[in-house]
């Protein structure tokens, strides 16, 4: 099996069965059923709700499960300015959030503050959290939205998520067929 | 009523206490004594029907003494007059009366001048931060505090930088020039 194919299937031996990786599986799994965080702090907010509306319908990409409850939530979207006083409840609502996560910084404000060079702005969440996807604009498009979430996607895909998620049990495997 | 019976009614009463009176564009402004606010206030309220607070703001005159102005923008709904009412607190006192159980509207607004200004109520129910969070050592609205902020500690989170101004801010010159000329994206320090 060539190593940038994540399934191989032959249907002539294999009949209802698929060979892949175990991290294929889970990064199949989990990129195609991303639960998003709405952190909605400025106009990127409606930007973000004009993407999860019908014209461009994030549910063609398995996110259209926007949860209000960071405990039951994938990728946390940043949608907007973020103050200082907000920062303190946006770390601690992405700390609520369980493994595995990711975050996407959505506009020019949440990347690096913005046009807002003032002493009451984050001059960018990734001072904060660990940001996967900067999503350029102000306010960016649903397109590019969607675009940051397609690479958000790609990115999930070549995780090495079992390692990543049980290091000591990989290890084991590891040294059991050396 | 109009506003000139109001106005006579309420100089009837304090007229002795009344510093200098403004009159611009049909609208009254009174500066007073900050020990008479309340007192004032109250009879705005209840005798002359001026039952809606618009807003309450601060001006910090840099280099004055005294160096606060808190300046009160009252309503009368059932006259729909304006009236204005100014005091200066020197920047030593830092602290003057809550007029929030007068009309309870005053509470943010009396927050968001501690807040900006510095400038203590005393005897507001709950007097803490309303913008910045509850810790941060500053008052930024006064005119010797940096557009790009100070260094500051946010407990358990972060610490705060300087803003990167990248030769701001851009704050537009009165002059005769043309715009691009009174409001360019960066100026030498000369200017």
């Amino acid at each position: 099996m060539p190593e940038e194919r994540a399934t191989a299937y032959d249907s002539k031996i294999e009949g209802n069965v698929i060979f892949t990786r175990f991290d294929a599986a889970l990064n199949w799994v989990r990129k195609n059923s991303l639960w998003p965080m709405p952190m909605g702090l400025a106009c990127c907010a409606i930007e973000l709700m004009a993407a999860a509306a019908s014209r461009f319908d994030i549910a063609r990409f398995g996110a259209e499960v926007m949860r209000f409850s960071p405990r039951q939530c994938d990728v946390m979207i940043v949608a907007g300015t973020v103050t200082y006083k907000m920062a303190l409840a946006v770390k601690r609502i992405y700390e609520q959030m369980p493994e595995p996560k990711w975050v996407i910084a959505m506009g020019a404000c949440a990347s690096t503050g913005g046009m807002y060079r003032s002493y009451a702005v984050l001059q960018g969440i990734d001072q904060l959290l660990p940001v996967d996807v900067y999503v350029s604009g102000c306010p960016p498009r649903p397109e590019a939205l969607l675009a940051g979430l397609m690479k958000l996607q790609e990115k999930i895909s070549r995780e090495q998520s079992f390692r990543n998620q049980k290091p000591e049990l990989a290890e084991k495997l590891e040294e059991a067929l050396a | 009523m109009n506003l000139s019976e109001l106005v006579n009614s309420l100089e009837g009463v304090f007229g002795s206490r009344i510093h200098t009176k403004t009159e611009f564009r049909g609208e009254t402004s009174y500066t007073i004594a900050a020990n008479d606010l309340r007192e004032i206030a109250r009879f705005c309220r209840d005798e002359l029907s001026f039952d809606y607070l618009i807003d309450v703001t601060s001006i910090d005159n840099f280099g004055e003494v005294p160096r606060f102005e808190i300046v009160y923008h009252l309503y009368s709904m059932p006259h729909a007059v304006h009236l204005r009412l100014k005091l200066k607190v020197p920047e030593e006192v830092g602290a003057m009366d809550t007029v929030s159980d007068i009309w309870p509207t005053t509470n943010w607004h009396e927050r968001e001048i501690y807040d900006m200004m510095g400038i203590k109520f005393n005897g507001h129910p709950d007097l803490r931060r309303i913008l910045m969070w509850d810790g941060y050592p500053f008052f930024p609205l006064r005119k010797d505090f940096p557009l790009e902020g100070l260094p500051s500690e946010m407990p358990d989170v972060a610490f705060t930088k300087v803003t990167p101004l990248e030769g701001g801010p851009f704050v537009t010159v009165p002059s005769n020039a043309t715009s691009k000329d009174r409001e360019p994206r960066a100026r030498s320090p000369e200017l």
